[in-house]
């Protein structure tokens, strides 16, 4: 036996307290990353928690299950009053709303992207951070230094920095909706360069991305409120089973969309 | 300095499907198994439970699941003289990371590999002549091992999964329903095919309507309740379309926690730790002998543990750079072609097509990770190559795998990614589209291969793995040929509109394309070409084991992991009826 503390009637595993999922690993994420100051908070597992030795049986631990974070709150804790404006205008023009959806602002999107940029993701949580940063090519994808809450912040800046220096003074939110819309294409294509080691087109990518996300994730997540974007698409969410359909080939399928929270139907006592 | 343990028999490096393979054989022979794990502990209950398992954001977007690149990661580049640079997002592949790793969030796609995928290059010198496998620096190798020799572990491991499929090969007797092409089976899928939904049917009557033989995917999403040989119960899937980059909440998918884990983590001489990563192989000054491994914990603590056998059981990227790491192998170098170790790194040629109706309800987000039509017509050499300019091939899938709306919404050719004319052709398209996924092999050329990176290290201070890689001549042709044969299946359904997504250079780690990254400890019939014999035995050091794909001398049209499992069992086998007796070298170099 190579452990020779182990009790083989008592695994280690179970004496463990299993609030690995919410180790504050600080200092030493914040010194591999590269980025200094900033702090990872939560961790949501590997390479953090404390070693088990598990032999003997299945572990299980009361209080462990892996529960998703959800977003809590109302009003902004990232972004500032100029950013605020900047990610309403931008989310507005990704995803404008009509009569056939939400658009990305109804969805809440907005509000998404600030918990997101206030947690994990945006301090990086998952990127390799470290040096050194060359440009690199496209193939290589993200080679910034800045984690994402970082890139939001200079980004929004440079763009409006470049909106006043090439448009007259406006700040992109003040900006009609159709220039907009083309400052918005000159980021994707890079046509758009910005100041402050910003380069356009990623930080374009990742706001698309990160509006998507908000746009079609699970309402706990702060976005896709009322459910509004799945109900549009006709996506019934997070439904468990749907072994009866299988079989009923082109056959609408009728249950109105589910999140994790239920749907607001069954509050109202509704369908 | 590290505290050094008491001696196992057998200390394991990474815990996912060979880790648990190889544990539970070992185990049963009686032998001490240590399994070493660098990320946590996971199980259905406690981390991927139905209440929170359909969670795209968490799981696939924010990788919850997959490995920490903050820690670790490796880098990539296109060519030799390029810099390489990290990867410092996941992106083109998906690296498992804790216990079960990618057997906990892949699709459970179960394939065996035609017999003529282990004669690569024997067999396509013969038919189609020497050219054939030196085109494009091509540097394919035959295997050392046949679809024979391997043929009653598949068997194995399909028992192990209860694979859900359709035999289209019995014994050499063609079966109606199944995979005319597929290698002799000994027997029939332990349970039958799923059902399939709307699209893959479709694709399936088109595929007929045209000649080709259609048949259905064979899963490890389970069509009905099983019970494997080692008393693991599976559930019958739900077709609740959270599958790859999912853990299954159902019971329903084969991983190592609904088929290995209850009964090897109650054998009292299995022992695994989690959290635990191995730094280096000792070896002997002499470099014939692996004393043990040396590991580190989450505390920082380091500890040398001594073990008889080592066996490598990461994924592919980490078992190759572990050899480099610990001078095990000559490693490869591309200006001369000598060395081994990195050699003919490869992946997959992946291409795919959208298909587009008014008039037909799809429903994408009834599926399972498998859940697909498939034709074999066009992979391997299921086909007459003769004037075509390739060798290898892929399979066509109308695949359903799942609807996630933030991944899989397929709008039409020219839509633009953002504004009203594609948020207009979301809410159109979504229930009336599906995609057919065409998964080409990827041929192994001197210039793709796996070394050291000179610049980026990781959190250990150890030099980080780098790729040189990018798709080859040989394997842009057949992508290209193959996808215009999945278009006329497409057209011949009559959809509205179909979009074709072809496969071209260079390589790019952004776009997710999958999580099969082969070769760099490749199996061959003698250690001049390859890392590891056919036992998955390293040459170099026999008491050292080389599991998972890194054996593959090239990638076959096909998902892995059955081929992994099967090498596994096979090496296993050998172990214990063999090596135990008299360790050393299973093949006479």
């Amino acid at each position: 036996m190579a452990d020779e503390k182990h009790d083989p009637g008592k695994p280690d595993g179970a004496e463990i307290d299993l609030h690995r999922r919410r180790l504050l690993l600080a200092g030493a994420a914040a010194g591999i990353a590269g980025t200094a100051g900033a702090a990872i908070g939560i961790h949501d597992g590997e390479l953090g928690g404390p070693s088990q030795t598990i032999r003997g049986e299945m572990p299980w631990a009361p209080g462990s299950a892996d529960s998703p974070p959800g977003a809590a709150g109302t009003g902004y804790r990232y972004f500032k009053p100029a950013e605020v404006a900047f990610i309403e205008a931008a989310v507005g023009r990704l995803i404008p709303d009509d009569s056939v959806g939400p658009g990305a602002v109804q969805a809440g999107v907005p509000f998404f992207l600030d918990r997101q940029l206030d947690g994990p993701y945006g301090r990086g949580d998952h990127f390799f951070l470290g040096g050194p940063w060359p440009k690199g090519t496209p193939q290589q994808g993200y080679q910034s230094r800045f984690n994402p809450a970082q890139l939001y912040r200079a980004a929004i800046e440079a763009i409006d920095k470049y909106v006043a220096a090439n448009l007259k003074g406006a700040s992109f939110a003040r900006l009609q909706a159709e220039e907009q819309d083309k400052v918005l294409k000159g980021l994707e294509s890079n046509e758009v360069v910005l100041e402050d080691g910003v380069d356009a087109k990623t930080f374009f990518d990742m706001l698309l991305q990160n509006t998507k996300e908000g746009y079609f994730s699970d309402p706990i997540y702060g976005g896709n409120k009322d459910i509004g974007a799945w109900k549009m698409i006709g996506f019934p969410g997070a439904h468990y089973d749907y072994l009866e359909w299988v079989e009923r080939h082109g056959e609408r399928v009728p249950y109105p969309p589910v999140g994790f929270k239920g749907r607001a139907g069954w509050r109202e006592g509704g369908q | 300095m590290s505290k050094t343990l008491k001696p196992v028999d057998v200390v394991m490096v990474g815990f996912g499907w060979t880790g648990a393979i190889m544990g539970q054989q070992l185990c049963d022979a009686g032998l001490e198994v240590l399994a070493l794990e660098r990320g946590p502990w996971r199980d259905t209950a406690s981390d991927f439970a139905t209440g929170f398992a359909q969670d795209e954001l968490r799981y696939m977007w924010r990788h919850h699941l997959f490995q920490n690149l903050t820690y670790d990661t490796l880098t990539v580049r296109n060519k030799v003289g390029e810099e390489a640079l990290p990867m410092r997002r996941l992106g083109s592949f998906l690296l498992g990371t804790g216990v079960g790793s990618g057997g906990v969030h892949w699709n459970g796609q179960i394939w065996r590999f035609l017999p003529t995928d282990f004669l690569t290059k024997s067999h396509n010198e013969k038919r189609y002549g020497k050219k054939s496998v030196t085109d494009y620096d091509l540097t394919v190798q035959d295997w050392g091992i046949t679809y024979d020799e391997l043929e009653p572990f598949y068997n194995q491991f399909d028992l192990l999964c209860g694979t859900s499929g359709k035999a289209g090969n019995l014994n050499g007797q063609i079966q109606p329903g199944g995979n005319p092409f597929e290698g002799p089976r000994s027997s029939e899928y332990p349970t039958p095919a799923m059902k399939q939904t709307y699209g893959p049917a479709l694709f399936g009557q088109a595929a007929a309507s045209l000649g080709r033989h259609p048949f259905p995917h064979p899963t490890g999403n389970l069509s009905r309740p099983y019970t494997n040989p080692l008393g693991a119960q599976l559930g019958a899937c739900t077709y609740c379309g959270f599958c790859e980059k999912f853990g299954c909440g159902n019971y329903s998918k084969a991983s190592p926690q609904t088929t290995v884990l209850p009964y090897l983590l109650r054998k009292p001489n299995f022992t695994l730790r989690t959290e635990s990563e191995v730094l280096r192989i000792e070896v002997t000054p002499d470099k014939k002998r692996a004393t043990g491994v040396t590991y580190v914990n989450s505390a920082g603590e380091e500890f040398f543990q001594p073990a008889e056998m080592i066996i490598l059981s990461a994924y592919v990227l980490h078992n190759v750079r572990l050899l480099l790491l610990s001078g095990i192998g000559a490693p490869y170098d591309p200006s001369t072609g000598e060395g081994v170790v990195g050699k003919n790194y490869a992946y997959q040629t992946m291409s795919s097509v959208n298909v587009f109706f008014d008039d037909k309800i799809i429903n994408p987000f009834i599926g399972a990770g498998a859940l697909a039509t498939v034709i074999d017509d066009f992979n391997g050499d299921n086909f007459d190559h003769g004037g075509l300019g390739f060798i290898g091939g892929a399979y066509i899938a109308g695949m359903v795998t799942g609807g996630r709306p933030i991944e899989m919404i397929y709008t039409p050719q020219g839509t633009p990614s953002w504004g009203l004319p594609w948020k207009h052709a979301a809410a159109k398209n979504y229930l009336r589209s599906f995609n057919f996924s065409i998964h080409g092999s990827s041929m192994s050329t001197r210039g793709n291969y796996l070394s050291l990176d000179p610049t980026y290290r990781d959190n250990h201070g150890r030099p980080m793995l780098r790729m040189t890689f990018d798709f080859s001549q040989n394997d842009l042709k057949m992508s290209d040929f193959l996808t215009d044969r999945a278009a006329e299946v497409a057209r011949a359904m009559n959809p509205r509109e179909i979009k074709v997504n072809r496969r071209s250079r260079p390589w790019s780690v952004v776009p997710y394309q999958t999580t099969h990254n082969t070769g760099g400890a490749i199996m061959g019939a003698n250690p001049k070409d390859s890392v590891i014999n056919k036992y998955l035995q390293v040459w170099d050091v026999p008491n050292v084991f080389s599991m998972g794909s890194g054996a593959f001398p090239q990638n076959a049209g096909y998902n892995p992991t059955a081929t992994v499992a099967a090498l596994a069992y096979h090496s296993a086998r050998e172990i214990l009826t063999r090596y135990l007796k008299q360790p050393g070298p299973l093949v006479q170099a």
